[in-house]
């Protein structure tokens, strides 16, 4: 390669045999970029194009049951539809866009120049998105998992399930798991290990904490549902007799096993957008959040007692009257902490000098809408009432009162809120409000009749249902709802290209347009490559605002120093930076041939397998980017300007 | 961590480390433990044959990962971090296998 | 602290729980066999006595390879290495033996739900365990190039912690599968 070394981005010379890529903008450097925050805005990106492609399966199914005995779907495919709509909101929707948060805002929010395994971070979202493209090619080879996102076993065994559709699934969440896995030691090294000098954990912003505790939920979680699906896998593809009820076989294992990693899945999901908020709402009522160490504390709390309940999602399946009233306690124990939240949130603002810009308005949205969804959830917890709910569209509507409610609500006020950060200039915030009470009223619409509907008998995971039962008004209102929040969501992608647009010639925007508390907004925007010219040192919580505003005499709040004086100008050169490189991408696409070949045809697994044991020793053979790092490995050097941190584990030669 | 934590654990690779005759004398306790283990299943020693095994199995577990993985000489958040997913996974598992009559029918 | 060693210790953490669902698993189907032969009747424990105690003293040889090379002694490191990977080899030589043998005495992998879980789990842990000689041999082959020296200690220490990890397991196995006694028919 000739060396042409752009001024932006300094990467050292190549050691040895293998020449790692340079920086720069172009296609390869998005495909080789070990860059937390473009792999951040990668996660965003395909995030955003999954929750369309589950938006779509989502109309789907609104279009077949906005009528009786509907005929836009037949059985078959409904229940391909539904299931995918799960699998891709679930995991390829919420799941990356969570992580798209994590990854931009992690390092820079602990004063730290990118996490602590670079190119693990980059190799988890190529696995990531292979994983995706494996669930979505079953469309066309045979059929979509059609079993639900939960996958009861034996339904989703051959016997029941013959299409390919739940090999897909066993296959392609196996993917995503691994990649959520690493992702998830990565940012748990990285939060322990790499925070910058004075900040302790207790200095962390709310945000980081409930990503720490979501990281251990990760953690600990995916080994479980691991086992299951390999379980499911081999009972599908070799004949393992785990699920066959005819020889001692056991669905309740699967739901054991399914449960025990999807209870925690949800707080999972849920736990960062409660960050977010936890940000946004602060912000912009000009106050500190309320109670930090309770709401460090229940986020533990959280994370802790979120294994303690998996089983109330079984309460109908035989397990036994102790094991339902055990689980019915602990369930209806689980609401305290999350009542702490939305009464600090609520605490936070009070008093406040709240300006309800568009992030503000979804972070409300977020506390009242979840609120709802956690009251259903509560009458859930009380097991004979739950007798009744349970299969119901009564569940549907909690769960997606507190989906999307909680998580969407708040992944798109931090969209708003930090879209300045990422991309240098601001969304509209006219176009924002639009769209938030354009998708206010739909997702209200089109969730809040799913209370009656259920109650009053309408089963859940059905293709059609008769008419008579009295369901047509509300399911009707139901799929009306749905189509305002696709008008809103189509008003959101019409914001980010006018908002692109309307930037384009213009200066980025300046420093700290939201006047925030953290210390991402040190920074100028958009973030430059190498995050902080100086690693910060902390001093309290709050840390950036602290630099802007002191208190005078009589203890009232002033302001000591614009965001001018406080921010950084990016302009630090010869800041290393670690050096981006291919293996990642193509220890990925390995994987779907792997997939295949398991379902269709075990040659393909032969390249499959080679491509991920070419990349994992090449991987380990390449140059480090820093020659220092390969006497010792110690990694954090912080305060100083120009520092080799963030260098990986020592190559072997 | 602060730059004080930094360099104090800097060095988290301590001072005091068995020597190798340390280390064949854990081997040789370990193993005086399995032939243990093993001679229960020609000696019938009644019902406290599975108290037996499982203090003996957690006394070996213990030793291998206090001494041969270091956890008893290193950082504390290394043993947190494998004790926390040891007993979610017994807890966890435990309830799971109670659910199944595991204790009263096996 | 290391980031490498964290990352092992939290992902070791994580292999409690994949462990753990296996031999749950193994555990409620230990009494599942409709057809083919019961755990009591076909387990051989004075054979699985030895090969455990071969994967045990594995673990004192890992950590003597750590001691050789964290005082600079290569040559000596290069020779637990390799004593590593050839007794985690016999261990496995030992599984296939065993599972050939119960193969040819009626249990296959799809025989009855106490076979799936049986093999699973060991099928499990005897990748690891492959994953481990693979990853000792490498380190041995590094060695020999001149390129595993005192200052990579820590990736010697960090693979003796994965090894130590999965002998841990089969601690765990080999009292609760095998030793505890098992239905027969």
């Amino acid at each position: 390669m000739t060396a042409t070394t752009p001024v932006e981005d300094v990467v050292d010379q190549p050691l040895g045999v293998y020449t790692r890529p340079r920086g720069g903008n172009g296609w390869r450097d998005w495909v080789t970029t070990v860059d937390h925050k473009k792999i951040g805005i990668l996660y965003g990106v395909a995030a955003l194009f999954f929750f369309v492609v589950g938006g779509i399966e989502a109309l789907l199914i609104r279009l077949q049951l906005a009528t009786p005995n509907g005929t836009v779907l037949g059985a078959d495919m409904y229940n391909q539809v539904f299931t995918m709509h799960g699998v891709t909101m679930i995991f390829l929707a919420a799941m990356p866009l969570s992580a798209a948060f994590a990854n931009y805002l992690i390092p820079l929010q602990i004063g730290a120049r990118d996490v602590a395994f670079p190119r693990l971070n980059a190799l988890s979202f190529w696995v990531f998105l292979a994983g995706g493209i494996v669930l979505n090619l079953s469309w066309v080879l045979g059929g979509a998992p059609d079993g639900g996102w939960f996958g009861y076993a034996p339904n989703t065994g051959i016997v029941f399930s013959p299409s390919p559709g739940m090999d897909f699934y066993a296959l392609g969440l196996q993917i995503t798991g691994v990649a959520s896995l690493m992702s998830s030691i990565n940012l748990t090294v990285t939060i322990l290990n790499m925070r910058a000098p004075g900040m302790t954990l207790f200095r962390m912003p709310v945000f980081t904490w409930m990503m720490l505790v979501t990281q251990l939920l990760l953690v600990f979680a995916m080994p479980v549902i691991a086992v299951a699906l390999f379980l499911l896998a081999f009972s599908r593809l070799f004949g393992a007799r785990f699920f066959d009820p005819s020889v001692g076989g056991d669905a309740l294992l699967w739901q054991h096993l399914f449960w025990i990693f999807g209870h925690p899945e949800v707080y999972i999901l849920i736990l960062p957008s409660f960050g977010i908020i936890s940000e946004v709402i602060p912000t912009f009522s000009r106050k500190p959040i309320f109670g930090y160490p309770f709401m460090v504390f229940s986020g533990i709390a959280i994370g802790f007692m979120g294994w303690g309940v998996w089983a109330h999602h079984m309460f109908v399946s035989g397990i036994g009257p102790i094991s339902v009233a055990a689980f019915s306690l602990s369930t209806m124990f689980i609401a305290v902490p999350t009542g702490v939240k939305i009464l600090n949130w609520m605490a936070t603002m009070w008093g406040g000098r709240i300006k309800f810009s568009a992030p503000m308005l979804f972070a409300v949205g977020v506390v009242s809408m979840f609120t709802i969804g956690g009251l259903s959830g509560v009458t859930h917890a009380i097991s004979p009432a739950d007798t009744q709910q349970t299969d119901t569209y009564y569940i549907v509507a909690h769960f997606h009162y507190v989906i999307f409610g909680g998580i969407i609500f708040g992944l798109f006020a931090g969209l708003y809120f930090w879209w300045p950060k990422v991309f240098g200039h601001m969304l509209s915030d006219l176009i924002g409000k639009v769209n938030f009470w354009v998708m206010l009223v739909g997702f209200n619409l089109t969730f809040g009749p799913m209370h009656v509907l259920g109650l009053q008998g309408m089963s859940r995971r059905i293709d059609s249902y008769s008419p008579g039962f009295g369901f047509e008004l509300w399911n009707m209102v139901s799929t009306i709802g749905s189509f305002l929040i696709a008008l809103s969501i189509a008003i959101f992608v019409v914001n980010v290209i006018m908002s692109a647009m309307r930037a384009r010639g213009q200066a980025p925007c300046g420093p700290d347009p939201w006047d925030a508390r953290s210390l991402e907004w040190l920074t100028p925007n958009p973030t430059p490559v190498h995050n902080f010219d100086e690693v910060p040192v902390v001093e309290s919580l709050d840390e950036f605002w602290h630099r802007k505003y002191g208190t005078d005499d009589d203890g009232r709040v002033v302001r000591v120093a614009t965001a001018e004086e406080v921010c950084e100008d990016g302009s630090a050169v010869g800041v290393h930076l670690p050096s981006p490189s291919f293996w990642p991408i193509v220890f990925a696409s390995g994987l779907p041939f792997i997939a295949l070949g398991l379902i269709f045809n075990l040659w393909l697994t032969v390249p499959g397998g080679l491509l991920v044991v070419m990349a994992i020793y090449a991987w380990i053979f390449e140059p480090v980017d820093d020659p220092d790092a390969a006497h010792g490995d110690h990694d954090d050097h912080g305060g100083d300007e120009v520092t080799a941190d963030t260098t990986e584990e020592a190559p072997v030669v | 961590m602060s730059t004080a934590e930094i360099t104090e654990e800097h060095n988290d690779v301590v001072h005091d480390h068995p020597s190798d005759s340390k280390y064949f004398q854990i081997a040789l306790i370990l193993g005086v433990l399995t032939a243990l283990e093993v001679a229960t299943y020609y000696v019938d020693i009644g019902p406290v044959l599975i108290p037996v095994l499982m203090v003996m199995m957690v006394v070996k577990f213990f030793i291998v990962a206090a001494w041969f993985m270091h956890l008893r000489f290193d950082n504390s958040l290394f043993t947190k971090f494998f004790v926390g997913g040891l007993v979610l996974a017994v807890a966890v598992y435990v309830i799971a296998l109670s659910t199944f009559e595991f204790w009263s029918k096996g | 602290m290391s980031h490498n060693k964290l990352a092992m210790w939290v992902f070791l953490g994580s292999e409690c729980l994949l462990f753990g669902a296996l031999i749950s698993t193994y555990l409620v189907y230990r009494g599942r066999f409709a057809t083919g032969p019961a755990p009591g009747d076909i387990f051989d424990i004075p054979f699985t006595s030895v090969s455990s105690f071969v994967l045990l003293m594995s673990s004192l040889t890992m950590v003597l390879a750590l001691s050789a090379i964290k005082r600079g002694d290569l040559r000596n490191n290069r020779l637990w290495l390799l004593t590593t990977a050839l007794l985690g080899s016999l261990f496995i030589g030992g599984q296939v033996y065993e599972f050939t043998t119960f193969f040819r005495e009626g249990l296959g992998y799809t025989t009855s739900p106490f076979s799936s879980a049986f093999f699973t789990l060991t099928g499990f842990h005897g990748v690891h365990v492959s994953l481990g000689i693979l990853m000792l041999m490498s380190m041995f082959i590094s060695s020999l190039r001149g390129s595993l020296r005192k200052e990579h200690s820590e990736t010697v220490e960090i693979i003796g912690l994965y090894w130590h990890f999965v002998d841990i397991v089969w601690i765990f196995i080999f009292t609760v599968i095998y030793l505890v006694p098992s239905p027969t028919s």
